[in-house]
Formats: C-alpha cells, sequence, structure tokens
C-alpha cells in the first residue's frame, strides 16, 4: 500500500533546526535504501505561492500571502508499504525527531492511505506530536 | 485490543528487523543464527509490550534485546566465547548505555545487508529455498506468510527453511560476502530469486489473496535496496526498471470481475505515473553503467516503449522488434523470436512478421505452444488469409491451457470463418 505522509504545523516561520534537518536526512536515506521511500519533498513557505480556487461559480487566482490559513504543509513523502501499521509505526519514529530536536515544535504528521485497488478504503490517521 | 497491539508489534519489527539481523550478523558472524535470534526479540516484544505498551523508542528496545540474546549466545559456546573474546567485551561496553536513535541512524548497514541477500540467495540452495530465506530475512514475512503467499502447506515452507540454514551453516557459507568478480556473478542468482518472487505475485492475475500482490511489492522493496547497496550493478537498476514498469500496470490489468484485459486494450489512464518514472530513472541507471544491452534492462527497454506510449497506436514496433532481436541474441529462445514476429508484424506489416513466424513452425519447443498458432492465426488475418487464421486458431484453441483462453481463441477461431465466407461469397 502507498502512503503519503503531510506534515502541518500552526507555526509557519520556524524552520527544521540543522539538527533536526541532518536527523530527517539520516532517516530518509535509510527509508530509501531500505526501499520503502518513494518520494519526498519540503514545501517553500506559502507567501510564495498562489490559490487558484472556484467561488460561487466564478474561477479567481490569488497570489501570496493568505490571511485564514491555520495549518500549513510543510512538507510530504510517499511511502510504499504492507499495511497502516506500518506507516504509523515510521511516522512515528519521524514525528519523534522533530520532538528530539526541536522543542516546543508543534505539529501534526497526517498519515493517508492512496486510493488504488486492495487499499480498503482511505483512512486517515494523525499522529500528534506535541511538547 | 490485544489483536491491535500484536499489529503495532508486528509492523514495528518489521520496520526494525533488516538492521537487527544485520546488526547481530556482524556480531555472530553468523547470518542464519542471527535471524533466530531476531525472531526471539520479536517473541519477547509480544510478551512484554502489550502489558508496557510500545516502549517510546522501540527500535531501541528490539535492538538492546536482540543484543543480549547474542551475548547470552556467545558466552555459552565457550569456544565461541575465547575467540570472540574481543568482540563480547566492545559489545559489552556498548551495552552499558541504550543505543539512541541517532547511533542506529547512523548504522550504515549496506555492508551487511548485502551479505544478508547474498547468503538467502546463494546458488547452493534451491530456487523454492532462496525466495523464502529473502522473504523471511529481508522482508521480515512469517513461515505462514510465505505459505499462503506461494500456495503451498506452512510445514513445507518451514522445512525448506530449516533445510537451507542448516546447509548453509554446514557449508560455512553462513557469513561470507562476495566482492569484485564474484560479485557480480552471484548477483545473477540474486537477481534470478528477486524476479521469481516479482512474477509470483505478478502472474496471479486474480488477486483472490491480497498476499499474493504484496509478493511484487516485496520483490520491488527488495529491488530497491540491492541497487542502494550495489548500486554499480547495471543488472540490478535494470532488474528494478523491469519490475516498477511491470508494476506500473496493475490498476489497469483487471477487470472488474478480474478477468485480465491485454496490454494493448489497457486503460492508460490507471498506469501509475510514479512508478513509471521511477522505472525509467532505473532504466536510464543502467544505461549510464553501460547495462543497456543486459537481460533484465532490455526486456524493461521493451515495456518502457509501452509505458511511454501515449495511446496503443502510438507505440513505437520498430524500437520494439530492434530490443527483441537484441534479447535474441542474449538468449537463444523460439518464445523470444516469437515475440519479435509481433513486434515486426506490427513495425513492417502482416507478412514480414508471418515470414519469421513460418520459420518457426519446425521448433519442436514450440509444437505445443498455443501462442504461436495464436500470433500466426492473427498475421494470417491481417493478410486477408481467412481461412488459414481459422485452421491457425482452432489448433491454438486445442492447445490453450485454460478455458478463457481457449474461449478468445475460439471465438477468433469463428470471426476469421465469418470472414472467409463473405469473402468466398463476394
Amino acid at each position: 500500500m502507498r502512503f503519503m505522509y503531510i506534515v502541518t504545523s500552526p507555526q509557519p516561520n520556524r524552520g527544521p533546526t540543522p539538527a533536526l534537518m541532518e536527523a530527517m536526512h539520516k532517516l530518509a536515506d535509510r527509508e530509501i535504501k531500505a526501499g520503502r521511500m518513494l518520494d519526498s519533498g519540503g514545501l517553500l513557505p506559502v507567501s510564495l505561492g498562489a490559490q487558484v480556487k472556484i467561488r460561487d461559480g466564478k474561477l479567481s487566482v490569488v497570489d501570496g500571502p493568505f490571511v485564514e490559513t491555520k495549518e500549513l504543509i510543510g512538507g510530504y513523502a510517499i511511502f510504499e508499504l504492507r499495511d497502516k501499521e506500518e506507516a504509523v509505526a515510521s511516522a512515528v519514529e519521524f514525528m519523534q525527531l522533530h520532538k528530539e530536536h526541536m522543542p516546543g515544535w508543534e505539529g501534526t504528521c497526517e498519515v493517508r492511505s492512496f486510493a488504488e485497488p486492495g487499499a480498503e478504503m482511505a483512512c486517515q490517521v494523525d499522529a500528534q506530536v506535541a511538547s | 485490543m490485544p489483536a491491535d497491539i500484536n499489529r503495532t508489534i508486528l509492523a514495528v519489527w518489521r520496520n526494525e528487523q533488516p538492521r537487527l539481523i544485520t546488526s547481530l550478523s556482524r556480531m555472530l558472524r553468523d547470518v542464519p543464527l542471527a535471524e533466530d535470534l531476531t525472531q526471539e526479540a520479536l517473541v519477547a516484544a509480544l510478551e512484554h509490550w502489550p502489558a508496557t505498551g510500545v516502549p517510546e523508542k522501540p527500535g531501541a528496545w528490539l535492538m538492546a534485546t536482540a543484543k543480549r540474546r547474542a551475548l547470552d549466545h556467545l558466552r555459552r559456546g565457550k569456544m565461541l566465547a575465547h575467540k570472540h573474546g574481543m568482540v563480547a567485551r566492545d559489545l559489552e561496553q556498548e551495552q552499558q548505555a541504550m543505543p539512541d536513535l541517532d547511533a542506529a541512524l547512523d548504522d550504515d548497514i549496506g555492508d551487511e545487508l548485502l551479505r544478508l541477500i547474498f547468503t538467502a540467495c546463494h546458488p547452493l540452495l534451491s530456487q523454492e529455498a532462496r525466495a523464502a530465506l529473502a522473504l523471511r530475512m529481508i522482508c521480515g514475512l512469517t513461515t505462514e506468510e510465505i505459505a499462503r503467499a506461494f500456495l503451498v502447506p506452512e510445514a513445507t515452507v518451514a522445512q525448506r527453511i530449516v533445510r537451507a540454514k542448516r546447509t548453509l551453516s554446514e557449508s560455512g557459507l553462513a557469513y561470507e560476502t562476495p566482492r569484485g568478480d564474484a560479485l557480480s556473478e552471484r548477483l545473477a542468482s540474486v537477481l534470478e530469486v528477486v524476479y521469481l518472487i516479482f512474477n509470483e505475485g505478478y502472474t496471479a492475475a486474480r488477486g483472490e489473496h491480497w498476499l499474493r500482490p504484496q509478493l511484487c511489492h516485496d520483490a520491488l522493496r527488495m529491488g530497491r535496496v540491492l541497487t542502494s547497496i550495489a548500486p554499480h550493478e547495471p543488472e540490478a537498476h535494470g532488474l528494478l526498471a523491469l519490475m516498477e514498469l511491470n508494476a506500473s500496470r496493475i490498476a489497469a490489468r483487471t477487470d472488474k470481475a478480474g478477468d485480465p484485459i491485454l496490454l494493448m486494450d489497457q486503460n492508460r489512464a490507471l498506469w501509475d505515473r510514479l512508478q513509471i518514472r521511477r522505472g525509467m530513472l532505473a532504466l536510464a541507471q543502467a544505461g549510464q553503467l553501460g547495462g543497456a544491452g543486459g537481460f533484465y534492462a532490455l526486456q524493461a527497454a521493451i515495456i518502457a516503449c509501452h509505458a511511454t506510449a501515449s495511446a496503443a497506436d502510438e507505440t513505437d514496433w520498430r524500437r520494439i522488434s530492434g530490443l527483441y532481436a537484441g534479447l535474441a541474441k542474449l538468449v537463444n529462445s523460439p518464445v523470444i523470436e516469437l515475440n519479435r514476429a509481433v513486434a515486426i508484424g506490427m513495425a513492417e506489416g502482416p507478412a514480414a512478421g508471418l515470414a519469421i513466424v513460418e520459420r518457426l513452425a519446425g521448433e519442436p519447443t514450440l509444437k505445443a505452444y498455443h501462442l504461436l498458432g495464436s500470433v500466426r492465426g492473427d498475421l494470417l488475418h491481417r493478410l486477408g488469409r481467412y481461412r488459414e487464421a481459422r485452421d491457425a486458431f482452432e489448433a491454438a484453441a486445442q492447445l490453450a491451457g485454460n478455458s478463457r483462453e481457449r474461449d478468445l481463441l475460439q471465438r477468433r477461431a469463428a470471426q476469421a470463418a465469418d470472414a472467409a465466407g463473405l469473402s468466398s461469397s463476394a
């Protein structure tokens, strides 16, 4: 089964500490070598992006920054794993690194199953780590 | 609920298992023994964690437990304890502190993992035993899961594993890593097993059980591991490319009832773009390493022609027939030649394809092969030689192994007969 991990945080201005960057890099390297991680990426601040919206039947393009966003997506990763339990276990390991290397940070790693044949229903599991 | 925590424990254990087994095999200089002891660590977790909950650093807990077992084992054997006195002392010091997360991440397991895979896939073992050991040691499948995946009794798999481990220990092959030329030579045996596991899952078109498609995923994982620990071996990349590209079509290969859909009739929107991208990258890597003409790379390049054609009629058949010609030079096989005939028939027209097929008609290995008659019938039909086409399809139907294929060939024979009737009355 394929999973996407989406990391969100209400604290947009806190980039990862160098220690966290290094730990995440090592973890990613290990997971790629183990054939489990397929893809990953970090996203630039939302203020540099744009939103294309449909509202009241009208299409509009809005450049950042945006006012109403509460939880910001900082990055994503795609894993291929056997089941939800494996996905949660590895998300917990990933968030554990945040807890250790970036005290005070709060955020969520959302674990979402890809809709594909064999994946029972799309399931949503939040592994919330707050410290 | 106990069932839930057991699933969680198994998931954590599978995440950690390759690192556990590689660390232990380095300590013990014995891969099969290391595997036994990692199983013991799992049993310990299953005993303790339901009461205590999953520890904050489950990997460290499992590693500490497994290493303690290994130390006990080293102490038990007096000879070994003497021989590995130094090792044991070092480890005991290391043991003072619980290994932390960062140390676990620093542990470069590449070399040990390579040894693990090459031990599990030793050419001395039968193909079935290699497949079972590899799935168990590298992917963390239980004996029961392997048995279900290969549709054989659990006792058979258990016995295969026990016998294979004994063979390895008795031949003194429990801990060795091939290097240089030996590595390339031995790699063939590893790739063969990985491909066998992949095909076992892939050819089970009907996914009665999730474990059979799971075999594809496990083979892909091993393929990815191989390219990361033996990055200079072009055929490792070639095999990975072949598997990624084939697996990209899994969602499109069967209809709702589970009946197979032929490649040319598949809905290409259902093909997995991420997987195709990864397959193309691996194929490019094989080429950069000078391996574009390898057995797996050539097959991957053929599949790549399909994967990159946005519609069936955009397929580059000329390139495909050239790749089959390359493959035929490597492996002298009439089946490959028959595939080349199909490609030539698409690239240059049915007459050119038929010329190759007629040359194959005398091949003893193809005498009972229904696809020869099927391909021949198709080419004849396209040439307007309907009567001969009908005869070819009918003969092929007689040889077809399963009813679904037989029905299809009989339908095609009837179409050819209709066409023959029309053309003779016109």
